[in-house]
C-alpha cells in the first residue's frame, strides 16, 4: 500500500492512499462527528455532519479520499457550529421524544444532542404528524424520528442484491419505504435486529422484543459518543 | 412542429385507481430491451399514455426488469411529471414561478379552477381535467404559460383559458386547442446564433484533425462552460479523454431548470444543428461514440422535430458509422428526457437520472469524466457550450478569442425576462454591463436585476454597471428584471424560497430542512413578527448551506441572502425596531386545532392571546 502524508489539525500523519479522511482521523484518535456513516457500509455523504476543511474546502471527511500532503482541519468554530447546527435542525424536523424512545441511551442522534449542550434547537419544531408502519411481523418504522441518513437503504444483505428499503418523494417530503415485498419473504430475527442496529436512530424499531438493557446503561449513556476514538488519541 | 398526436386515451380507473393494459406496458418495456437503466423512458412512455403510472402498471415494470415494486416506485416519487394517482386526460401544468406570477398567473388560475370546477392539485370529478402547478417551464418570455399533455400555451388570458377549457371539455385534441405556438424571441443575434451555412463543415475541418489538437484548439479558444461554474471546456475533455473506461461518453446538459432561463430553448427549437455538431466534436475529441441528449420534460414537445433534425444528419452521413467519412469514427446521439426535477441538471444528478434512477446528485471525487455514466469516463457540457465548440472548430480559436474579454472569450445568451418592454433572448459578448442590456430590453424604473436565477444573485443599481463576465458578474443566462412597483420580499425572495424548497432532492441535511427554516423566519418577518436577531440568524446559516454536497444546496438561501445583503433596508423596514425578540412559537396557532376539538375559545393571555 502507498503511504502518504497528510496535515489533520496542523500535525503530520503517515496514512494509507485511497482511504478516506474520516478513516485515517479515526484511526489517528481524532473524532470526527457522524451520522449517515456506518461502518462497512459504502459512505454516502448525505447528513454533512463529518463536513471539515479539506485543502480549504468544506467536504465531507466520509466520503474524501486522502491525498498526498492533504491539509485537513477537523474542528474549526465554524464546522462545530455547522455541525450543532444540523443536529439542532434534525430536532425541529421530526418527532424526537427521547423519553419515550426505544433507541434513549443507543441512539446517535441523542448522544451528539449532548455532545453540543443542546437545551433546545434554535428552530421552532414543525412537529410533523408521520403515519407509523407497522405492516411487517418483524419490525416497525416510525417516520416521526427518522433522519432520512440512508443507512438501511445502503446496507444490503449481498451488494448485488436489491435492498429492502427505499426512499420515496423528494425533498422535505422524502421518507423511506418499507419494501414489503422483499421484507415479508426474507425477513427473520436477525435480519430484523440488524435493521434496528443500522438505524441511529429509533426509527426501525424490532416488534416483540425491547427494553434488553435498561435506560442508564446504554452504549451512549456510559461514553459520551466519540469518547472512545477520542481515548485512543491519548493511548 | 409536426406533432400530430392525439391526447393519451382516456385513463380507465377502477375504484378511484388508474388501471393500464399490461400488453402495452410489456411493449414499452420491450422497446427499451427491458433493461432497467432505461427506467426513466419506461415510466415517461407509460405516464404519457394513461395520465398516470398504475399500480398494475409498476407491477408490470418491476417484475419484467426484476425490481421489487418500491425500487420502481422509488424512482417514480422522485419527478414532479410522473404521478401514481391519476392526472386526468388534460393534465394542465400552470407555471407558478415568479415571472408567471408578475404577468398575473394568480388571474389565470382562477379561472382554471372556475372554468374546470376543480381545485388546483386535483383531477375534476370527471377524470377529464387535472390542474398542476409547476416550476418555470422556460417560457418566462411569455407568460403566464402552461403545458397540457406535452404542448405549450403561451401568454395566457382569461379569455384563453376559457377557450382551452371549453376545448378541452368537448374532447378536442390538444394540437387544436388555441394558443400553443411558442415564439422564439431572438431579439439579438452574435457569432453563435447567426447562421452559417456550413455547419457540416465544422464536423469535416474536425475530423482532419488529431483527437489531442482538437482539444488544443479548444483550449486556445479559453472556451468556459457556459452552464455558470465556468470550468475551462478543453480541461474537462482532457480529463475525460485520459481517463480509462471501456467506453466514453459525451452527456449534452439541456436540462434549463433555472427559473427564468430559456436560452436553450431557442438554440433546441432554432439551431439544434449547431448543438449536435458540438456533441459530435466532442465525441470525436473524448473518443465516445455515444452522445446523449438530456433534455428536461418541459421540453417534449420539441422531440419530433429533433428527432428529425437527427434523422436528416444521419442521412448527410454527420451521424452514426464512419461520421464525415472518417474511416472508423462512429458516433450517434439518442435523446433523454427528464422527469420534471431542477436538481437533474447538475452534472452527478442529471447522470443518475439518466441511469433510470433518482436525480440526487453523486458525491465527488470521483468526477463525471473519470467515472460518469455507467461509471465511464463522461463529458456533460451545457447546450450553449456545445454550439460553442462548432463555432470554435468552424471559424478558428483565434477569431473566438477575439471576442469578449481576456478571461471570459465570445459570446453569451441571456434570457431577459420581467419587467421590461421587449423579453426574449439577446445574444451579447462578455462585458456587457447589466445597463447595457437593461437599454437594450427597454426597461426603465429598475428596482432589481436577479443574475443568474434565484441560485445566483439579486443586484440593486449601484452594481448595474458592473460587466457580465465570469471575472465579475458571472451569469448561466438569465437576467430578471424587477421594477420599483414589485415587493422584493414578498413577491420574489418568498417564491424563490419555496421553489429550493420544492426541489431539493432531500438528501443532505441543511438543503432539506434548513430551506424550510429560512422561508418560515422569511413569513415571521413578513406577518410583521420580525426582530433584529431574525435578520443576523438568517444570515449566521449560510455557512451551513455551505456545507451541501450540490449547487442547488449551496445555493439554496442565495435570494435572501443576497436580498439582505444589497436590499437590507427592505428588511429593516419590516422589522419591530422597537423589540429584542418575538417568539418563533405562535401559542395561539399551536392550540387553534386542539381548541377548535374541544369547542374552547383560547384563552392565553399576553402578546400572544
Amino acid at each position: 500500500m502507498d503511504k502518504i502524508l497528510v496535515r489533520i489539525n496542523g500535525k503530520d500523519y503517515s496514512a494509507e492512499a485511497g482511504k478516506m479522511v474520516l478513516d485515517i482521523a479515526t484511526e489517528n484518535g481524532i473524532y470526527i462527528p457522524t451520522l449517515c456513516h456506518y461502518e462497512g457500509i459504502k459512505p454516502q455523504g448525505s447528513c454533512r455532519m463529518c463536513t471539515c476543511m479539506i485543502d480549504g474546502r468544506k467536504m465531507t471527511a466520509c466520503t474524501t479520499p486522502v491525498t498526498h500532503r492533504m491539509v485537513i482541519e477537523t474542528q474549526t468554530k465554524e464546522l462545530e457550529e455547522i455541525r450543532s447546527t444540523i443536529v439542532e435542525l434534525l430536532f425541529a424536523e421530526g418527532n424526537h421524544f427521547c423519553p419515550a424512545c426505544e433507541r434513549s441511551g443507543n441512539c446517535e442522534l441523542q448522544a451528539l444532542a449532548y455532545r453540543y449542550k443542546m437545551m433546545v434547537p434554535q428552530f421552532p419544531f414543525e412537529f410533523p404528524n408521520k403515519q407509523l408502519d407497522a405492516k411487517n411481523s418483524k419490525i416497525l418504522i416510525d417516520h416521526n424520528r427518522c433522519i432520512l441518513c440512508k443507512r438501511c437503504i445502503r446496507r444490503k444483505k449481498e451488494p448485488e442484491n436489491p435492498t429492502w428499503f427505499v426512499f420515496k418523494g423528494r425533498g422535505y417530503k422524502t421518507q423511506i419505504a418499507v419494501d414489503h415485498e422483499m421484507i415479508d419473504k426474507e425477513f427473520d430475527d436477525e435480519l430484523a435486529q440488524k435493521a434496528m442496529d443500522t438505524c441511529p436512530v429509533g426509527a426501525i424499531i424490532r416488534k416483540e422484543k425491547g427494553y434488553d438493557v435498561p435506560i442508564g446503561e446504554r452504549k451512549y449513556d456510559k461514553d459520551p459518543i466519540g469518547s472512545n476514538i477520542e481515548k485512543g488519541a491519548k493511548l | 412542429m409536426g406533432n400530430k398526436k392525439s391526447p393519451r386515451s382516456n385513463p380507465k380507473r377502477k375504484n378511484g385507481q388508474c388501471s393500464c393494459n399490461r400488453e402495452f406496458v410489456k411493449n414499452v418495456l420491450e422497446k427499451y430491451n427491458n433493461d432497467p437503466t432505461r427506467l426513466m423512458d419506461v415510466l415517461i412512455d407509460v405516464q404519457e399514455e394513461y395520465g398516470c403510472i398504475s399500480d398494475e402498471a409498476v407491477d408490470v415494470i418491476a417484475k419484467t426488469i426484476n425490481y421489487s415494486v418500491a425500487q420502481v416506485e422509488q424512482t417514480l416519487s422522485f419527478y414532479h411529471f410522473l404521478s401514481q394517482k391519476a392526472t386526468g386526460k388534460y393534465a394542465v401544468y400552470l407555471n407558478d414561478n415568479v415571472v408567471s406570477e408578475m404577468m398575473g398567473r394568480e388571474e389565470i388560475a382562477d379561472v382554471f379552477e372556475k372554468e374546470v370546477g376543480s381545485k388546483f392539485g386535483n383531477v375534476s370529478k370527471d377524470g377529464k381535467i387535472g390542474l398542476f402547478n409547476t416550476s418555470c417551464i422556460g417560457m418566462n418570455d411569455q407568460e403566464p404559460s402552461a403545458i397540457i399533455n406535452k404542448r405549450i400555451f403561451t401568454k395566457l388570458t382569461k379569455e384563453k383559458v376559457k377557450k382551452i377549457v371549453d376545448g378541452m371539455k368537448n374532447g378536442l385534441d390538444v394540437e387544436d386547442l388555441p394558443g400553443t405556438d411558442v415564439k422564439s424571441n431572438i431579439l439579438k443575434q452574435g457569432p453563435i446564433l447567426i447562421k452559417d451555412s456550413v455547419l457540416g463543415d465544422a464536423i469535416k475541418k474536425t475530423v482532419q484533425m488529431k483527437p489531442d489538437e482538437v482539444i488544443e484548439e479548444i483550449k486556445q479558444s479559453n472556451l468556459r462552460g457556459r452552464g455558470g461554474a465556468g470550468f475551462p471546456t478543453a480541461m474537462k475533455w482532457r480529463f475525460c479523454r485520459d481517463a480509462q473506461g471501456e467506453k466514453h461518453y459525451v452527456f449534452c446538459n439541456a436540462d434549463e431548470g433555472e427559473p427564468g432561463t430559456f436560452k436553450d430553448r431557442i438554440i433546441l427549437t432554432e439551431r439544434s444543428q449547431l448543438l449536435f455538431a458540438g456533441m459530435t466534436i466532442a465525441g470525436y475529441a473524448i473518443g465516445a461514440e455515444e452522445g446523449i441528449l438530456y433534455l428536461r420534460y418541459e421540453y417534449k414537445y420539441m422531440k419530433e422535430q429533433l428527432e428529425q433534425v437527427l434523422n436528416n444528419l444521419r442521412k448527410q452521413g454527420l451521424l452514426g458509422k464512419d461520421v464525415a467519412g472518417e474511416k472508423g469514427f462512429n458516433f450517434d446521439i439518442r435523446i433523454q428526457f427528464g422527469g420534471g426535477a431542477y436538481v437533474c441538471g447538475e452534472e452527478s444528478a442529471l447522470l443518475e437520472s439518466a441511469e433510470g434512477k433518482r436525480g440526487e446528485p453523486r458525491d465527488r471525487p470521483p468526477f463525471p469524466v473519470v467515472k460518469g455514466y455507467h461509471q465511464q469516463p463522461t463529458a456533460v457540457n451545457n447546450v450553449e457550450t456545445l454550439c460553442a465548440v462548432a463555432k470554435v472548430m468552424h471559424n478558428g480559436a483565434k477569431w473566438y478569442r477575439s471576442l469578449g474579454t481576456l478571461d471570459s472569450t465570445g459570446s453569451k445568451l441571456v434570457s431577459v425576462s420581467g419587467d421590461c418592454a421587449k423579453p426574449g433572448v439577446y445574444e451579447i459578448e462578455w462585458g456587457f454591463t447589466v445597463n447595457e442590456v437593461l437599454e437594450l430590453v427597454g426597461a426603465t424604473d429598475v428596482q432589481a436585476v436577479q443574475v443568474g436565477g434565484p441560485s445566483g444573485k439579486c443586484i440593486a443599481p449601484n452594481e448595474f454597471n458592473r460587466k457580465l463576465a465570469y471575472e465579475d458578474l458571472a451569469t448561466g443566462g438569465s437576467l430578471i428584471i424587477f421594477n420599483n412597483k414589485r415587493d422584493l420580499i414578498e413577491d420574489v425572495v418568498l417564491n424563490f424560497t419555496n421553489f429550493f424548497i420544492e426541489e431539493s432532492c432531500g438528501s443532505c441535511v441543511p438543503c432539506r430542512a434548513m430551506t424550510v427554516q429560512f422561508k418560515k423566519k422569511l413569513e415571521k418577518i413578513l406577518n410583521g413578527n420580525g426582530v433584529k436577531q431574525d435578520i443576523e440568524q438568517m444570515l449566521s446559516w449560510e455557512k451551513v448551506m455551505q456545507s451541501n454536497r450540490c449547487g442547488l444546496g449551496q445555493t439554496a438561501a442565495n435570494p435572501i441572502l443576497s436580498t439582505i445583503n444589497n436590499f437590507r433596508e427592505l428588511y429593516d423596514k419590516k422589522i419591530n425596531k422597537d423589540k429584542d425578540f418575538i417568539s418563533d412559537f405562535d401559542l395561539k396557532a399551536a392550540v387553534a386545532e386542539s381548541c377548535k376539538t374541544a369547542n374552547r375559545i383560547p384563552n392565553i393571555g399576553g402578546d400572544n392571546g
